[in-house]
This record gives C-alpha cells, sequence and structure tokens, in this order.
C-alpha cells in the first residue's frame, strides 16, 4: 500500500477503501443516526473530530506506547477526545444531542477509529495518519449524508426540517425506523459493489477481484 | 479487532512497572484534559438546560408573568427551605403568576415508561377549576412517526390544555363528551397511556398538596 502522492491517503478513503462502503465498518451510527440530515452532519463531525485528533496523538506517540498495551491506550485517548466531543455538542447543539442520544459516547467503540489506529496511524508517520484520518472520516460522512438524505427525504418527506413534496406527501415511515436503515445501506453497499465490478471488468486487465480488498478489512 | 501476534519475532518483553507508567501518565493527562473540557462546558450546558426548562414552564402555564419554585420538603409545599436543606434531589413544583398577581397554576414534572424508554414530561394544572393548561413532552425516545405524536401531533397535545383530571384515555371517537377523556393516537397506544399515567400518577401524588396550598396572600 505504497502511496504515490500525499493526497492518495486522503482519497483512497472516499472511494476504492471508503470505511462503511468498502471497509464495511462503522455500521452501528452509520444505521443508527441516519434518519435525519442534520444528525448524520453532526455525528460526521464528530466522528471526524474523534479520528483526527485520535490518529493524530497516536501517531506522535506511536514509540512511546508498549506493544502490550497499546489498544488499552489507544481506547484511553480515543475516550478523551469523545467524551470532550460529547460535552461540546450538548453545549452547542443541545437538540441535536438529544436527538443521537447515545451513539455519541458509542463513537469510543466506533471500528472506524480503532482500526485506523491500529492498522494505519500507528505505523506511519505523522502527517499521512492525519491524512488518512482526515479521509475516512470524508468518506464516512459522505455516506451518512447520502443514507440521512435519502432517508429523512423518503421517511419525513422533509430535507434538513424543509419540506420538499409539499403538505400532500405520504411519509414512508419505515425509512426513519431501523429498517429504512437497512434498507438504505443494502442499496447503497449493491449500487457501489455493481459499479466496481463493471469498472474491474472494463478494465480489461485480467482483474484483480474486487474482493481481495474488502477481505482484508473486514 | 487486534491481528493475531506475529510469533516468529516476539518483541522484547516490556517491564510491568513501564506498563503501568505509561498508562498512568496517559490517564492522568486524559483526566486533566477532561477536568478542562468539562469546565468550560458545563455552564453552558446547564444554562441550556434552565432556559429549556423556563420555556416548557411558559409553554404549560400559558405565558405567566413570573413563576416561584416550590419545593416539595416533608410532604408540604415550601417556597423557602428550612436553612441546611439541600435543595437538590427534592422534587420541585412551579406556580406561575398572572399580569395582576393571579395565580395561573402550577407546572409539575413527571415521567412514565413510554413504548421505549421514560417519557419525559411537564404539564399545567389549575387547582381552581381541576382542569389542564397545558403539557410539553420534555424527553423522550419514542418511535419516530408513531409514538413521537405524543409531542408532534397537535391534535393530540392541544387535548391537554382544557382536559379534566384525572384523565381518562378513549380510543378517537369511543369517548362520551366527558371531560376527562383524552383521545388516544392510534398506532401509539402505549405511548400515549404512558403520557396520560405520568399526569395521573404525578397528581394523585401531589393534588392535595397543589389543592391545599394556601402560601401568604399572593402579590
Amino acid at each position: 500500500m505504497k502511496a504515490a502522492r500525499p493526497a492518495d491517503d486522503f482519497l483512497r478513503c472516499l472511494w476504492q477503501e471508503n470505511p462503511v462502503l468498502v471497509q464495511v465498518l462503522g455500521l452501528c451510527p452509520t444505521l443508527a443516526v441516519t434518519n435525519t440530515v442534520a444528525n448524520a452532519v453532526a455525528m460526521g463531525i464528530a466522528v471526524a473530530f474523534v479520528l483526527i485528533f485520535s490518529s493524530l496523538f497516536v501517531s506522535s506517540l506511536k514509540r512511546y506506547i508498549p506493544n502490550e498495551v497499546r489498544i488499552s491506550a489507544y481506547i484511553m485517548i480515543i475516550a478523551t477526545f469523545v467524551t470532550i466531543a460529547d460535552m461540546t455538542l450538548q453545549a452547542t447543539q443541545p437538540a441535536i444531542h438529544k436527538a443521537m442520544g447515545p451513539f455519541v459516547p458509542l463513537i469510543v467503540v466506533n471500528c472506524i477509529i480503532l482500526g485506523r489506529q491500529e492498522a494505519f496511524a500507528s505505523r506511519n508517520p505523522v502527517w499521512r495518519s492525519v491524512l488518512d484520518a482526515a479521509g475516512n472520516s470524508v468518506g464516512f460522512t459522505i455516506v451518512l449524508l447520502i443514507m440521512g438524505g435519502v432517508r429523512e427525504v423518503l421517511g419525513s418527506g422533509t430535507f434538513l426540517g424543509y419540506s420538499v413534496f409539499g403538505p400532500h406527501y405520504e411519509p414512508w415511515v419505515v425509512m426513519i425506523l431501523p429498517p429504512g436503515g437497512f434498507f438504505t445501506l443494502g442499496s447503497l453497499v449493491l449500487v457501489v459493489n455493481v459499479v466496481r465490478r463493471r469498472r474491474a471488468e472494463r478494465a480489461a486487465v485480467p482483474a484483480l477481484p474486487v474482493r481481495s480488498e474488502t477481505k482484508e478489512a473486514a | 479487532m487486534s491481528a493475531p501476534p506475529a510469533a516468529e519475532h516476539a518483541p522484547p518483553r516490556v517491564p510491568a512497572a513501564r506498563l503501568l507508567t505509561t498508562l498512568g501518565t496517559g490517564g492522568a493527562l486524559a483526566g486533566a484534559l477532561l477536568v478542562f473540557a468539562y469546565q468550560a462546558t458545563q455552564p453552558t450546558i446547564l444554562a441550556n438546560k434552565r432556559k429549556e426548562l423556563a420555556q416548557a414552564i411558559a409553554e404549560v402555564l400559558r405565558a405567566p408573568q413570573r413563576y416561584d419554585t416550590l419545593y416539595v420538603y416533608r410532604n408540604v409545599l415550601q417556597r423557602e427551605l428550612p436553612p441546611g436543606v439541600d435543595p437538590r434531589g427534592l422534587e420541585r413544583v412551579y406556580l406561575g403568576y398572572g399580569a395582576n398577581g393571579e395565580r395561573i397554576g402550577f407546572a409539575v414534572e413527571s415521567n412514565a415508561a413510554g413504548f421505549q424508554d421514560r417519557i419525559g414530561l411537564i404539564f399545567g394544572y389549575d387547582p381552581a377549576t381541576g382542569r389542564l393548561l397545558g403539557m410539553k413532552v420534555l424527553q423522550s425516545t419514542e418511535t419516530p412517526g408513531l409514538g413521537d405524536k405524543i409531542y408532534k401531533d397537535t391534535a393530540f397535545v392541544g387535548q391537554f390544555s382544557r382536559v379534566a383530571v384525572p384523565l381518562r384515555g378513549v380510543k378517537r371517537g369511543a369517548g362520551r363528551g366527558d371531560s376527562a377523556e383524552v383521545d388516544m393516537i392510534t398506532g401509539a397506544t402505549i405511548s400515549s397511556r404512558a403520557v396520560i399515567r405520568a399526569i395521573n400518577d404525578a397528581l394523585a401524588r401531589l393534588r392535595p398538596l397543589l389543592d391545599g396550598y394556601r402560601a401568604e396572600a399572593s402579590r
């Protein structure tokens, strides 16, 4: 996994190694808080904050963290930033904090974050780790936004609280319930897999099976 | 989550003291950081909560001129607690006054188990008429689209601004025109019942105190 350009650490996380659609990590918040666009944005920002600062610290401190206690040390760093994000959100956006319920504290166990520390930040230089963290955050947020957009528009007939279809629209309530999250995520993963397969076939070269990347991260 | 350790070249063992120092130092630093964050955010969080409560009280008492906080202490409503009594943890009700100093009624907080979690609400009660003045849900994780109608459905919420207590939930259209009837929400019976139960429970406990509260003449 040699990056040719620094930007590659960032860009590959948007599509090729998208944390949700390809690595299939962090599904709990992806399904749970995407019933409105506002919640999806808030979750994306909170995860970005925690992920970038955790990667920064883990990567800078990797020489001082003994291998035996590395997971505990990562969790400690992550939990610190999650708590800060939780308090900040509660102070600045009480309504969103209320709507997200327990899912802000649960960022501590978001596998995207621990996964990036273990797989990337703990063995790469600081600036690459921060780029990787930023890329994963943006990739995660994009998926959350798509999910939140689809679910809010279909399930409530609104986008960011503004009515889209007018007063006569009968909302598909199921879309903002948990099953709607699974429907949306499933369709999204389906579309992405079809596109990736087409591309791989079109590349004509005896294509590497698309699966190989997914497997390593699963 | 972690990969299986590479057995072929195991790293040299690190002394336990080193592990303890690392985690201890890290924990102390993290703790210090959190104390700082807590102190920076706590005033705003508390101010937000106070503002939210004040708004809710104003809503369920129909915009009172001012309100007093009364504590339920030794089964009596008290405006001033005896010295040395910690007001935290005491149940409180709020007595609202109109523009001419007349009493509007009491705002009371209550909660009951809903469909997913406890539903917290505040309601206004007028002892003079024995009717409610309003109801506002403060805390709920009810199902979006169904249970959340207990605060999104204005027809349902509106009923609580005139109904007599104790409340009796009825199926929509099945009532007999009784003044204590509340039409429950179709598809959200458990949530509707929880709202009614929260109000009835609180009043069953507090109604003698509220009805009997005769402090110094209202100014």
